[in-house]
């Protein structure tokens, strides 16, 4: 009996970047417009499971995923040890644009849910010519801290536990069991403290409000998609976006929460497939 | 109507894999359904008494506290975006949780899961 394999590749990228030598996972699958897809805060490439086994996706479109640095099965540069993680927009920016560059994509589509979503809004304000379209998942342009992220790293809270936890209630109530308790369990797998450090960006450094009429969709054309059900970047969120950025569209996703790409692949795609078409016919 | 508070008790021990999820939790917390305050002690994981009454903060551990317009949302059957989970009750404002937050954090999915079970669909 032959072995049943994914259409997905996995490979280590090393990569020079902010300062320090990296090895990034990379997974990829598909030929065609390059598509790069950027996880959410404290997880990893898994997330992107659906698209990378979608066939409608693959047919069209190279699709690559990667894990950030301290994420997934990207290592944290030596002496991390010493250090505490914290993601700023720059670095963000700094790692995305450089996994790009070295893998010679040609204006991608950007793709990124939560964290993801945010810095693709980045990307399309500082970066328009480097990208061919962004689509935002759970895109905002700031959050308000609600509760302490010390609670996510400290010794007498189980660090993947919590994590998973504090995020459990973003998923939206319907999403199948499988799917809801493998996106949980990204987060539980997550480095000590890596959660927290992308909460940074999320909401302290990555706050884009009093730029974000400043993006140009002539040159970077830009998407939004939202699930209902997420508290964390909300439907209004992603509606205040897009009242600030001219031409930008909005889409709320019904039954959906924060990771829609993740917790119920099915449901998500419909919106998605449509709307990465809209983004290859207006890629720049 | 959402089901008693009081039927905490059986609940913790009839839903599964519930009480051992909490089974390292020892703990007096309140629960506070707009002006109604229910003392919940909580043994391994276990519920083993819910006391309504009025309570002075020294004598529990922590408070999670919302009007009970909220409460009866979150204890719908099928509860709308904003009030399906603890944390969304927190981040738009109506769910204070206030003193040791350590065993309520240590044990987030478990107080999620706990309260949960107070829904109208639940068994």
């Amino acid at each position: 009996m032959s072995p049943t394999y994914e259409p997905v590749t996995g490979r280590y990228l090393h990569l020079d970047v902010l300062g320090a030598s990296h090895r990034i996972y990379v997974e990829e699958a598909g030929q065609g417009t390059p598509l790069l897809c950027l996880h959410t805060a404290g997880a990893d490439t898994r997330q992107w499971r659906g698209v990378l086994n979608d066939p409608e996706v693959l047919d069209r479109f190279r699709v690559i995923a990667f894990d950030m640095p301290w994420h997934g099965k990207s290592s944290p540069p030596a002496g991390w040890h010493d250090t505490d993680y914290r993601l700023s927009s720059r670095d963000y920016l700094d790692v995305v644009l450089a996994v790009s560059s070295a893998l010679d994509l040609d204006r991608p589509i950007v793709t990124g849910c939560s964290i993801g979503g945010r810095i693709v809004l980045h990307l399309a304000l500082e970066h328009p010519d480097a990208v061919g379209a962004v689509i935002g998942l759970q895109a905002g342009a700031h959050v308000e801290p609600y509760y302490d992220t010390q609670w996510l790293h400290r010794p007498d809270v189980h660090g993947g536990e919590v994590c998973a936890a504090v995020v459990s209630g973003l998923i939206g109530p319907d999403a199948p069991a499988e799917a809801r308790w493998e996106t949980l369990w990204h987060y539980m797998q997550s480095g000590p403290g890596v959660f927290k450090g992308d909460l940074w960006f999320y909401g302290v450094d990555g706050d884009l409000r009093p730029r974000l009429h400043e993006i140009d969709t002539a040159r970077c054309p830009v998407f939004l998609l939202t699930g209902e059900y997420d508290y964390s970047c909300t439907p209004a969120d992603s509606h205040a976006v897009a009242a600030a950025v001219a031409g930008a569209q909005v889409e709320i996703m019904p039954g959906l929460g924060h990771f829609p790409m993740s917790e119920d692949y099915e449901r998500f795609r419909a919106h998605f497939l449509t709307t990465l078409d809209r983004a290859a016919a207006a890629r720049r | 109507m959402a089901t008693p508070v009081e039927h905490l008790v059986e609940r913790s021990v009839n839903t599964p894999r519930l009480a051992h999820r909490g089974r390292f939790l020892t703990t007096t917390w309140l629960l506070a359904v707009g002006a109604d305050e229910y003392r919940i002690r909580i043994d391994d994981g276990v519920v083993t008494s819910v006391d309504r009454g009025t309570y002075a903060p020294d004598t529990f551990e922590f408070s999670l506290r919302a009007p009970a317009a909220d409460w009866a949302l979150f204890w719908s059957a099928d509860p709308p975006a904003g009030s399906h989970d603890l944390f969304a009750l927190l981040k738009r404002g109506a769910l204070e949780v206030e003193g040791n937050l350590q065993p309520f954090m240590a044990n987030l999915q478990y107080i999620k899961d706990l309260l949960a079970t107070l829904r109208e669909t639940s068994p």
